[in-house]
């Protein structure tokens, strides 16, 4: 009874996924109440989670854990797909793309990620990823009739394929060379002269690598960032990162906590190669979702530069630099989902040209939330990098301290070009105006808390520091 | 003495700003609203900044008025002035309502947008000044590169784009590794409260490198040779009451800098890198004022000349002797009046003729003799003639580097020959001689808005370059404090460097 009501949360999740499944099948024309029902039920399960019990607990023979990591992540899973589902709303009937599917399929990725995220077991780490997966290339080509989206599907399910066989075989190889698939046991069982299940480590860096799309596998990112519909893509960006950032932090930390030496080069290199890769490739990008692909490989640099640092610090500086990420990524695709005139949606960077005349409000949003992004004080952007750096020079680091504050000069380039464009540039014909109140609300709400989050800072180091290495 | 000062110094304009941002209606109104709101809140800041001078005590050597408050674990929230700050922050408040008269003369759309922008200058300049932890002080630092660059894009002139990136990237280069060094402070001191900071030796191996990263911040920001290109970039392309805070204000945030951080926390460093800074402000004298000789720019011709004279501050700041760190400071003081005096004589012919070229003016005097008049008394304080602040500055300046380097004296005297040769030139050639563009003869004199803002200005550069005592007595115990601390580090680290 105990292991039951510890995963009441995923249970009530899959049920209501059968129940809406139900409910879009035989009930006509249900998309908004399905819809509804779904942020609904994301809601509640976020508050059956945040009730969970706070200690550390291990059920289903050790497989699965819920302890603050897990807690915390779930939460942020819950609240940011809600966040966007709410946000989405306009966008998805302006589209066509309405249909029951959609809420229900996001459903099904959140019950994955939940189970990725909880998991204490290489083959329950698994079967979460892979129910993720496959909710996620549907959710690319959702929008079928079109080319773009199509490609996307396409690409993103051979490649995430290829990766999660990567990934698997590195799975397998930890399996036979430490003898089980338990975190705890791999852990004890693993040292430095143990060379095959430190092959099977590198495998594994690389699947995951793939999942939060850092250099050198990040090559989906920005064709499936650039053809899937808006909302997906903020999905992408946003609430796909949890997940994978949580079972990398995992990894990091329980599995290959003692075999440092041989991971930390890993994640050094992919950090500093998405910091590079982020800021130089994205000065030349014209499409600004394929603006954010490039922005968010950058930010997932500074990312892996916190769980580079190997300490506590450095993982709790990870969580809140996650944390402030995805508010900034919810606040500019908000502000993307504004650039709307006469039922098309707008993606490229001259078409804000001089949007500060027409839209003064949704301007200062955009400039708030991409000199957030660029990392200027006093927005919350810059505390973010300020603990991944304090975490990092804590280790001594510094080289990969100054390589990635001068990517970080770099990439305020082109967040600054955008600016540039909205408030120097020629107005063009205004926008129209939304009448969604979910999307006002979420852009309003994202931008005040990165602009006022400098008045109470140690809010998100409280809930970092709950999270501790055993 | 419980009532917060200086937060409410530093956060009556922000209020303000915001109090315009939301005001709402007819745009006419709205417009007015914000003209006024902008004007009280500056003059309320300069009369609140007053007081707090006037209740300074001058002769203790601590922090005054010191607010503290739990801001983010180890970092407190920490205010405080000393003798340094509080010139500057009255020079902030002073310049401030200034830049609002001037945008309202000059700035003709957005204007409410444009008030705003100056309103969080404000706080952030006078962050700087007051705040007593390094994380705050740097967030300050840094933040005031979104209003300015703003400022400089949207209001500014035809190659405004290029300017402000130019600006905004420069700068933030050179202050990451400032970044860099504070955090890597926190991990060698265990603080970053400025007033522990300053009692802590650091040991003398970090002490360079952390040094030369503050540096880098400081010497982009100064400007110093080679990191000044931005800023005759920026000066031209920013509208007047943008240079204005730009050449009063921004630039003497490195000035403040240098001496608080630099010869307070690295002492040793300070020392040792000392002929480095002599000889860049030395070839920032003479070759920017050289390269002002030649320019057909009125506003680059000043801006090049902000830099020499910043050289001359940074030679009384590293000379660590008495004379020669209260004329820096004079000189800084002097400099925030009198160059923004000048780019808003600049600014009133630019707005009645929409040129900055030398060549298009001449024979001004006939036309508009008050403001030929004004603008004589600027040139010669700018040349540092007697009587003026920029003498005091200079003078000072120039004996307290005698006692240190006769070789650095001697050569940076040529820069008080070479800016009198430059200025009038510029004087010459704008206001003598006959008046060839027949657009001129169609104007009017100065109007009562800027009689009163030059009158102002003029008044306090006499003041200061006749009586220049009541600043003297302002900072003279917390240099002093400032020396002493300085040679007993030195000693101390002496001490250990023989055993």
């Amino acid at each position: 009874m105990q292991t039951i009501t510890n995963i009441l949360p995923e249970l009530f999740l899959s049920f209501s996924i059968i129940f809406l499944l139900m409910i879009g099948v035989f009930v006509k024309k249900s998309f908004k109440l399905v819809n509804l029902l779904t942020i609904l039920c994301l809601i509640f399960v976020s508050i059956l989670v945040i009730n969970q019990n706070n200690q550390s607990i291990k059920i289903f023979n050790e497989s699965y854990i819920i302890d603050h990591l897990s807690i915390i992540m779930k939460v942020l899973t819950l609240v940011f797909s809600s966040l966007i589902l709410i946000s989405s709303k306009e966008y998805l009937k302006i589209n066509n793309i309405n249909k029951i599917e959609y809420p229900i399929i996001i459903l099904s990725a959140v019950l994955g990620m939940m189970i990725m995220i909880s998991s204490y077991d290489l083959i329950v780490f698994y079967l979460g990823l892979e129910l993720q997966s496959l909710s996620l290339y549907i959710l690319a080509a959702f929008k079928r009739d079109n080319e773009k989206s199509t490609e996307a599907g396409l690409k993103y399910f051979v490649l995430s394929a290829l990766a999660t066989g990567i990934l698997l075989y590195g799975c397998s190889l930890i399996y036979g060379f430490t003898g089980s698939t338990n975190f705890e046991i791999i852990s004890e069982n693993l040292d430095d002269k143990n060379i095959g299940a430190i092959f099977g480590i590198v495998f594994i860096y690389v699947g995951l690598a793939f999942k939060i799309s850092a250099v050198p596998f990040h090559m989906w990112t920005p064709d499936v960032y650039e053809g899937s519909p808006t909302s997906v893509t903020s999905f992408f960006a946003i609430v796909t990162k949890i997940a994978a950032l949580a079972i990398f932090i995992r990894f990091t930390y329980v599995p290959f906590l003692h075999v440092i030496d041989q991971w930390q080069n890993i994640v050094i290199f992919l950090s500093i190669a998405s910091m590079i890769l982020g800021a130089v490739a994205a000065i030349g990008q014209n499409n600004i979702k394929r603006l954010m692909a490039y922005s968010s490989i950058g930010h997932m640099g500074y990312i892996l530069a916190g769980l580079a640092a190997g300490t506590n610090e450095g993982i709790q500086s990870t969580i809140i630099y996650l944390i402030i990420y995805l508010t900034m990524n919810l606040c500019a695709f908000g502000c993307i989902f504004m650039m709307k005139r006469e039922n098309i949606y707008y993606e490229n960077i001259k078409d804000l040209s001089g949007l500060s005349q027409n839209h003064p409000m949704l301007s200062l949003s955009f400039l708030i939330v991409l000199f957030s992004l660029a990392g200027i004080p006093p927005l919350a952007g810059f505390f973010a990098k300020f603990y991944i750096f304090m975490a990092v020079i804590e280790s001594e680091m510094y080289a990969l301290a100054i390589i990635g504050l001068i990517t970080s000069v770099i990439s305020a380039f082109y967040y600054l070009r955008i600016i540039k464009i909205i408030y120097f540039d020629k107005p063009k014909k205004p926008f129209e105006e939304t009448y969604d109140f979910g999307l006002k609300m979420t852009l309003i709400l994202s931008t005040i808390s990165i602009l006022i989050y400098f008045v109470n800072p140690s809010i998100l180091i409280e809930i970092a520091s709950l999270i501790k290495i055993n | 003495m419980n009532f917060p000062i200086l937060s409410a110094i530093i956060f009556i304009p922000l209020i303000g700003a915001i109090f315009i941002l939301i005001t709402k209606g007819p745009e006419k109104n709205v417009e007015k609203n914000s003209k006024y709101v902008a004007i009280f809140c500056s003059l309320v800041n300069l009369l609140l900044s007053l007081v707090l001078w006037f209740s300074f005590d001058a002769s203790i050597t601590d922090f005054q008025f010191v607010e503290k408050k739990n801001w983010i674990g180890f970092i407190n929230f920490q205010l405080g002035i000393d003798g340094i700050s509080i010139l500057f922050i009255l020079l902030t408040t002073f310049i401030t309502p200034i830049c609002v008269f001037s945008a309202i003369q000059s700035i003709k759309f957005k204007i409410k947008d444009f008030l705003i922008a100056i309103l969080v200058m404000q706080t952030l300049m006078l962050g700087v000044f007051c705040s007593l932890d390094l994380v705050l002080f740097y967030l300050f630092f840094e933040g005031g590169l979104i209003p300015m660059f703003l400022i400089i894009g949207i209001w500014g002139g035809p190659n405004r784009v290029y300017s402000a990136f130019k600006f905004f990237l420069f700068t933030l280069l050179g202050s990451v590794l400032m970044l860099v060094a504070i955090i890597s402070i926190y991990w060698i001191t265990g603080t970053t409260d400025v007033i522990k900071l300053l009692e802590f030796k650091i040991p003398q191996d970090y002490q360079y490198l952390l040094w030369l990263a503050f540096f880098s911040s400081f010497a982009v920001k100064m400007p110093m040779w080679p990191v000044h290109t931005w800023l005759p970039d920026a000066h031209v392309e920013a509208p007047t009451a943008g240079s204005v805070i730009l050449a009063a204000i921004l630039l003497k945030m490195a000035g403040y800098g240098f001496l608080r951080f630099s010869l307070g926390i690295f002492p040793v460093a300070s020392d040792y890198f000392t002929p480095l800074i002599f000889s860049l402000s030395i070839i920032a004298i003479i070759y920017t004022s050289l390269i002002a000789l030649m320019q057909d720019d009125m506003k680059k011709l000043i801006a090049y000349s902000s830099v020499a004279h910043m050289g001359f501050v940074t030679i009384g700041i590293f000379s660590v002797t008495k004379q020669g760190l209260d004329g820096s400071i004079i000189q800084m003081i002097s400099h925030g009046l009198i160059s923004a005096a000048l780019f808003l004589c600049v600014g009133v012919v630019y707005d009645r003729f929409q040129s900055r070229m030398i060549s298009s003016y001449g024979g001004l005097v006939n036309i508009m003799p008050k403001y030929a008049f004004v603008f004589m008394i600027f040139t010669l304080g700018a040349l540092g003639l007697p009587g003026t602040s920029g003498f005091v500055g200079e003078f000072l300046v120039l004996a307290g580097i005698f006692q240190k380097n006769i070789l650095v004296a001697v050569l940076a005297s040529f820069g008080v020959i070479l800016a009198a040769a430059y200025m009038l030139w510029l004087y010459r050639k704008v206001i003598f001689g006959r008046t060839i563009n027949s657009k001129l003869k169609n104007t009017t004199d100065l109007n009562n808005t800027e009689i009163g803002i030059f009158a102002s200005l003029a008044f306090l550069i006499l003041f200061i370059g006749f009586y220049p005592d009541p600043l003297f007595t302002t900072i003279d115990v917390s240099i002093n404090n400032l020396i002493d601390k300085y040679h007993s580090n030195l000693s101390f680290y002496l001490t250990i460097n023989s055993n």
